[in-house]
């Protein structure tokens, strides 16, 4: 139960203010803002309980939305709700900065009416808030009793996501698996800590209300199909064993509302009527098998007391025929660096003072080769005795794979009562691979 | 300092200032200070030599940056260098970074010194300036060390500069304040002072802050400077306005060095010298008259400055306190102002007639004024400024005046603002009991206290109403009356409810006749508040029924009926639970007889009682006190005498949980002998009573101590009044000089309380409470004393001395350790002190403890209770042993022997643990009579060791004891018998 909702600039200016339960007064709009935007110390908990009242905040760029309770609610259900507003926002009216937010202020707090009723999170989902929620204002009371009943029914019948009688003339289903590889590796290549977080994201133009079945290589999957029957097929995998893994093991997964969850748990298949538009049908995350694309060998070496000599290698890893695009990698500069001469063989290297890191970018690379940078920093030497801390070296990059291993094994649409079968739609699926936080320590 | 002027303008510096403020987020500012961070490393870079502007410039940056709170870890080099420049901006900026980031870095700071070393021996005026502010603003204890010898010799030197003289004598204060071992004057003393007499005025200025500071330590070594400070302020007070040219403030001549002139002398006593008094009372005078002059300029400054040398010239009077002629004109002058335009004005004249009015010439002249303070008191628009107007009053007040205070003090109380209610209700509180000449009139005053403030009324405020109520059979029936008319008000105050619970319970027989106070009515009226109490306020209610069941039998009825309400029998209150239970059965077993001794209306309570109550007292903070009233009021007569064992009972529920400033005596020293003693058939009835642990804790009352105080305000007051001016000077020394006030009348009882007990509070008023620990070892004697201070104001100028009177120097051998001068309010201070016994004695030392309280002095002498059986040495002997010892002691003056009457009652247990108590063995199966003690012992002195034995025969039929005392020493004989007889 949020009791309030307040949104901050990065003064600490309130732009959006809505309180919905008596038991939060206006002073925790300034609690928060003295004791966290203001603190003296750079506040890192997402939580702050100040005064027995709990702040739960989010910061997109230099926005702070925080929710406030004086109950002790489900934290997760309300970060959920905050990363929701986030998401409903973005939808309505692009990015989150301060200028949009003075900009939609009514519809803002039209959208606060809508999705929290005191202080409960409500149907937050983006679609079916469009269709009653819409920015042309006055336009919105020329909609024919119709269209309002159907609204109605659309938003409190049993798919609240999708509105009948949908049609399309080119059905098209876009599938995106989009994923996020973390890394942390010891100088001497050790993985000491590696993860995919995962999300598929779709965007369906399907006419009337089709059931979607969504298949991945999910190992639970593919091993009780491998038990139940097709020996044939097992026997070809293991003979094929080069092509490496055939499944994944997905550690937790959390689905958009529109899967039925009931047939996930009991056959582990995914169906589900799924949303016109944009939307997020699953995440995911996995810890085994994970396929990394690059590999950073750092070489550091102290020459006195005012030299230091760092030489990087970055190796690619996966097949040859595919591009990685954006590779930045950032090499952490003591904080004593007086000057650094830097040589690379491939992209533009540079010392950025005001970060104290040598930013190493390349636009593209292929896989299975190796690139190598070497810099020579200088110090100054300084009176105090504290040894350089040596952070990681981190790395950015874009691939076209899952690093997960996640493959798309099928995804089939029935529409019964409209006449268009599977075969008819166009499905366009696509792997982006990206950096999380991909470090590796020198 | 002069401006950078345009052409030393930092261009580079400006643009990262300005970059720095238009950067939106931290992140950006970090963005911005990184990068310049790393072109200033490059920069100073080894291999390339700046010029002094850029060095300079990059310093400054640095400087700025570290303000804005980063970490620099560089640059302290090129800060050392600028030091060596020749443009005075460059070694500026130099001096500035090494007085802000300077660290105790062994090789830097060698090489600041040799810089700073250079710049004082440079001759040249601005540099040695530089070099001496840098030194003052580190101020290190290396600097001192590297420079402590050679400044007096630049303050002193005939051919410095006065700008210079002015640095150093600064800067000089500056080291001795911090390394006050390293600043030797000893050879330059004379000189500094004749400082005094310098044509320039700004090094006088500087030279006599320089000089108070020193004399404050060494008032002999610069006594020279009295004279001379008086000479000087004369020639500054007589001198026309335009003689000093710059040194005029707004026509005020030479302000800041008059006010300081004047503190200085405030260090001093009144100047011995007939000539040099008589010149400065001449100068106090000229600056009284000159108040009275009308301004010379409309200008607010002016009459600042003339104020501010007033005020300081009126502190100096008071801090003489030997010139009534000045003192009361001082008086009328602060008079004057308190109805000036001016709020800070009125503030001060009320802060400084505060400390007038303690001074015994001024007293009076001060009560003139009691109409226009009532008035600020009610006007004032500031609350400080209120804050001091009660002060005022408080001290101002006395006999003649103190109806007229209090009223007008109630009056405000209403309005007053929250801050401050709770130490105006302490000082009503206090003032009307120490006033108090007509009892009712206090009674009333009280209850007027709690219906008006009742929040801010403490425990002990009502515990003392009742106190009084109980040990003066005038009042009782007129108390009865008005808080049964308080009561009937809608909405009482729960200290209201306490109060009249407890004296309708105890004394409500007595408007009981009046059909308009029917018991049943009073019953009905208290038990309408019942249920808006608080649980310990119910306890007390509760126990007031069960007094009414003995008073008023025709209530019975309904209150077993109350009783036995599920809301009460069923109580989820353990005590509640407990007490209406125990009450009910008790209501329905019982004869009347029974009920009648066993709920018998409060006995007064003797002075002799008073140990147990403070012993427990100490033991469990003042909540405590009342667990045992309540096991004494309904014991009752069981209970005469069983003091140790309401004690061991109550020791047995003892949690400890009531913090109070004593909690930390809980000993178990004293904690064993008590437990030895088994409960009596009377303190059995205390246990089940007294069960209910702290929720009892406010439920009821009388304590000893306060009744003591009570009965003895007006020598407190007097000496208060007497005592008060004159002690301005919190140096020890002169605090010491003053004559401690002649020991409190009770000092007597006090020490006998402590005769069979070592550990307990000694004195306690509504200001201070002392409690005292203490254990002993052959002739050796270790006594903690706990000063607790129990008001939320400070006291200062807290000082303790222990003095032997008389032949007691050369018996008693006492070491005290000083203690600290201010007590936080609500704080506990300890002090240790060390006894030797040399030999027998008989007197007590006296303990007289100063400090100031809202800024009148209190004054208590109290005797410490060391007495001669504390360096008792138990021996156990057989019977056959005694009474052979016993023979060979017969002599007639050996022998003391006393046969009086039972103060308290009989009480086995009780008597053997006070025996016990003594210090002495208490000797079984050795005199052929049971009913007998017989204890033997050693006193132990340095010099000899005194055999003791002792007899008492008890006379239970005649309540008559016979006590006799042989020794091998005479004066032991004596003085033990006389300590004991009042034991028991």
């Amino acid at each position: 139960m949020i009791g309030g909702l307040f949104i901050y600039n990065h003064k600490g200016e309130v732009l959006i203010s809505r309180v919905y339960r008596n038991d939060i007064g206006r002073n925790a709009v300034d609690a928060f803002r003295v004791n966290v935007i203001h603190a003296r110390q750079q506040v890192r908990s997402p939580v702050s309980n100040i005064a027995r009242t709990s702040f739960f905040h989010v910061k997109r760029s230099n926005i702070w939305l925080a929710a406030v309770t004086k109950q002790n609610v489900n934290a997760a259900m309300v970060f959920e709700f905050l990363y929701k507003m986030c998401d409903v926002m973005a939808a309505y009216f692009g990015k989150i900065s301060e200028e949009n937010i003075k900009n939609n202020f009514v519809l803002i707090y039209e959208l606060l009416d809508e999705i929290l009723d005191f202080g409960y999170p409500q149907n937050s989902e983006t679609g079916a808030l469009k269709t009653f929620i819409t920015q042309q204002g006055i336009k919105g009371q020329h909609q024919t009793k119709e269209e309002q009943s159907q609204i109605t029914s659309q938003v409190t019948g049993q798919i609240g996501w999708r509105r009948e009688g949908i049609k399309y003339r080119r059905n098209e289903l876009f599938l995106d698996v989009l994923e996020s590889v973390n890394l942390l590796m010891s100088p001497q290549g050790q993985v000491l800590s590696a993860h995919v977080s995962g999300r598929v994201v779709m965007k369906s133009y399907l006419s009337g209300m089709p059931e979607c079945k969504f298949g991945m290589n999910d190992k639970i999957v593919i091993d009780k199909q491998g038990k139940g029957g097709v020996t044939d097929e097992a026997g070809k995998s293991e003979l094929g064993g080069s092509s490496g893994k055939q499944s994944i093991a997905i550690d937790d997964c959390t689905f958009h509302q529109c899967v039925r969850l009931s047939r996930f748990d009991s056959e582990r298949s995914i169906s589900f009527i799924p949303p016109d538009g944009d939307y997020e049908l699953m995440r995911y995350r996995t810890t085994k098998d994970i396929i990394l694309p690059f590999r950073v060998i750092p070489l550091v070496r102290e020459v006195g007391r005012t030299k230091l000599e760092v030489k990087v290698v970055i190796k690619s890893n996966f097949k040859p025929s595919l591009l990685a695009q954006k590779i930045e990698v950032r090499i952490p500069t003591p904080l004593t660096t007086s000057g650094v001469q830097v040589i690379c063989m491939k992209g533009k290297a540079k010392y950025k003072a005001s970060e104290n890191a040598i930013v190493w970018k390349i636009k593209r690379m292929a896989g299975m080769k190796e690139s190598q940078i070497s810099a020579e920093i200088e110090l100054l030497p300084t009176n105090d005795k504290k040894k350089w801390a040596r952070p990681p070296i981190s790395m950015n990059f874009e691939v076209p794979f899952a690093p997960s291993g996640l493959k798309v094994r099928y995804l089939k649409v029935f529409e019964s009562k409209l006449n268009y079968s599977d075969h008819d739609v166009i499905k366009w699926v696509r792997y982006i691979g990206r950096s999380g936080i991909y470090e590796t320590r020198c | 300092m002069p401006a950078v002027s345009k052409g030393d303008g930092m261009r580079g510096l400006a643009v990262f200032i300005s970059d720095i403020r238009n950067c939106k987020s931290k992140e950006a500012e970090i963005k911005r200070i990184n990068k310049e961070l790393a072109n200033i490393r490059s920069k100073f870079k080894g291999d390339k030599a700046l010029d002094g502007y850029s060095k300079k410039k990059y310093v400054c940056k640095l400087l700025f940056i570290f303000l804005l709170g980063h970490d620099i870890d560089f640059g302290h080099m090129e800060a050392v260098n600028l030091l060596s420049s020749n443009k005075y901006t460059e070694k500026q900026i130099g001096y500035l970074f090494i007085s802000v980031l300077v660290n105790s870095n062994s090789e830097l700071i060698r090489l600041i010194n040799n810089a700073i070393k250079n710049d004082l021996s440079s001759r040249n005026p601005t540099f040695m300036c530089l070099a001496l502010h840098c030194i003052a603003n580190v101020g290190s204890r290396e600097m001192a060390e590297a420079f402590a010898g050679e400044i007096p010799r630049i303050l002193v030197a005939g051919d410095t500069m006065d700008s210079v003289k002015q640095s150093a004598a600064l800067c000089l204060l500056r080291l001795y304040k911090t390394s006050p071992d390293l600043v030797l004057m000893g050879e330059w003393t004379s000189r500094v002072v004749h400082l005094l007499n310098d044509q320039h005025m700004g090094v006088v200025t500087a030279a006599i802050s320089l000089i108070t500071c020193l004399s404050q330590k060494n008032p002999d070594e610069f006594k020279t400077c009295v004279s001379l400070a008086v000479s000087r302020l004369s020639r500054i007070v007589s001198s026309a306005s335009t003689d000093l040219q710059d040194y005029t403030y707004y026509f005020v001549p030479a302000p800041w060095l008059s006010c300081k002139l004047l503190r200085l002398l405030q260090c001093y006593p009144p100047p011995e010298d007939g000539a040099v008094k008589g010149r400065l009372v001449e100068c106090l005078e000229t600056i009284l008259n000159k108040a009275q002059e009308p301004p010379k300029s409309k200008k607010v400054q002016h009459s600042n400055a003339k104020n501010a040398i007033l005020f300081e010239a009126i502190s100096l009077i008071i801090h003489y306190d030997s010139e009534p002629n000045l003192l009361v004109r001082a008086c009328n002058q602060l008079g004057q102002f308190l109805q000036h335009r001016e709020t800070n004005l009125r503030y001060l004249a009320l802060e400084s007639m505060c400390t007038l009015a303690s001074s015994e010439f001024s007293h009076e002249a001060v009560k003139t004024h009691i109409e226009t303070v009532i008035n600020a008191l009610k006007t004032e628009r500031d609350v400080s400024v209120r804050q001091r107007a009660a002060d005022l009053l408080y001290a101002m007040c006395d006999r003649s005046n103190a109806k007229q205070i209090v009223a007008e003090m109630l009056s405000y109380l209403e309005t007053a603002d929250y801050s401050i209610r709770e130490e105006m209700v302490l000082k009503v509180a206090i003032l009307a009991e120490k006033y108090a000449v007509d009892y009712s009139w206090y009674v009333d005053t009280i209850l007027n206290l709690i219906r008006i403030a009742g929040d801010y009324v403490s425990e002990e405020v009502w515990y003392r109403v009742i106190q009084i109520v109980i040990n003066r059979d005038d009042v009782q029936g007129y108390a009865a009356k008005t808080v049964f008319e308080a009561l009937q008000a809608p909405a009482c105050h729960e200290n209201m409810v306490k109060v009249g619970g407890y004296i309708l319970g105890e004394f409500g027989n007595l408007i009981a006749g009046d059909p308009r106070s029917s018991p049943l009515v009073q019953f009905n009226l208290l038990h309408s508040k019942f249920h808006l109490c608080s649980v310990p306020t119910r306890a007390l209610l509760l126990s007031a029924y069960i007094k009414f069941i003995n008073l008023f039998p025709e209530t019975k009825a309904t209150i077993q009926e109350v009783l036995r309400s599920d809301s009460q029998i069923r109580n989820s209150d353990v005590e509640l639970q407990q007490r209406a239970v125990e009450y009910l059965k008790l209501s329905s077993i019982a004869s009347t007889d029974v009920l009648a001794t066993v709920l018998e209306e409060m006995p007064p309570f003797p002075e002799r009682e008073s140990s147990i109550l403070a012993k427990l007292k100490k033991k469990k903070g003042p909540g405590a006190v009342s667990e045992l009233e309540e096991g004494r009021r309904e014991g009752g007569e069981l209970n005469g005498g069983g003091e140790r064992g309401g004690d061991a009972s109550v020791m047995a529920t003892s949690n400890a949980s009531t913090p109070s400033p004593s909690a930390d005596l809980l000993g178990l020293r004293s904690a064993a002998p008590v437990g030895s003693a088994a409960p009596s058939a009377g303190s059995l009835l205390v246990d089940v009573f007294s069960e209910g642990g702290p929720a009892t804790a406010s439920a009821s009352v009388n304590d000893d101590g306060f009744l003591r105080d009570l009965e003895q305000p007006t020598e407190v007051s007097d000496s208060l009044l007497v005592e008060g001016p004159g002690d301005s000077d919190s140096a020890p020394p002169s605090v010491a000089s003053e004559d401690p006030a002649p020991p409190l009348p009770e000092a007597d009882e006090l020490l006998n309380k402590f005769v069979c007990k070592n550990n307990g509070v000694l004195f306690e008023n509504q200001l201070l409470q002392i409690g005292i620990k203490s254990e002993y070892r052959q002739n050796l004697g270790r006594m903690y004393l706990f000063y607790g201070n129990k008001t939320s104001v400070q006291f200062s100028s807290f000082c303790t001395t222990v003095t032997c009177p008389g032949d007691l120097q050369a018996q008693l051998n006492v070491q005290t350790k000083p203690v600290e001068p201010l007590v936080e309010g609500g704080a506990q201070v300890q002090q240790v002190i060390n006894i030797e016994c040399l030999t027998d004695f008989v007197d007590a030392p006296l303990l007289n403890i100063k400090f100031r309280y809202g800024g009148a002095l209190q004054n208590v002498t109290l005797k410490l209770p060391v007495t001669i059986n504390k360096f008792f040495q138990p021996t156990d002997m057989a019977s056959h042993d005694f009474f052979q010892r016993w023979k060979q002691l017969s002599q007639p003056q050996q022998e003391a022997q006393k046969i009086f009457k039972a103060g308290q009652g009989m009480d086995t247990e009780v008597l053997k643990a006070k025996l016990l108590g003594l210090g002495t063995a208490l000797l079984e199966n050795v005199d052929p009579n049971p009913e007998n003690y017989v204890c033997a012992g050693v006193i132990q002195t340095k010099g000899q060791q005194v055999g003791c034995l002792l007899r008492l025969e008890p006379n239970a039929q005649a309540q008559m004891y016979r006590l006799t005392l042989r020794s091998s020493k005479d004066t032991v004989s004596k003085r033990l018998c006389d300590l004991l007889a009042e034991q028991f």
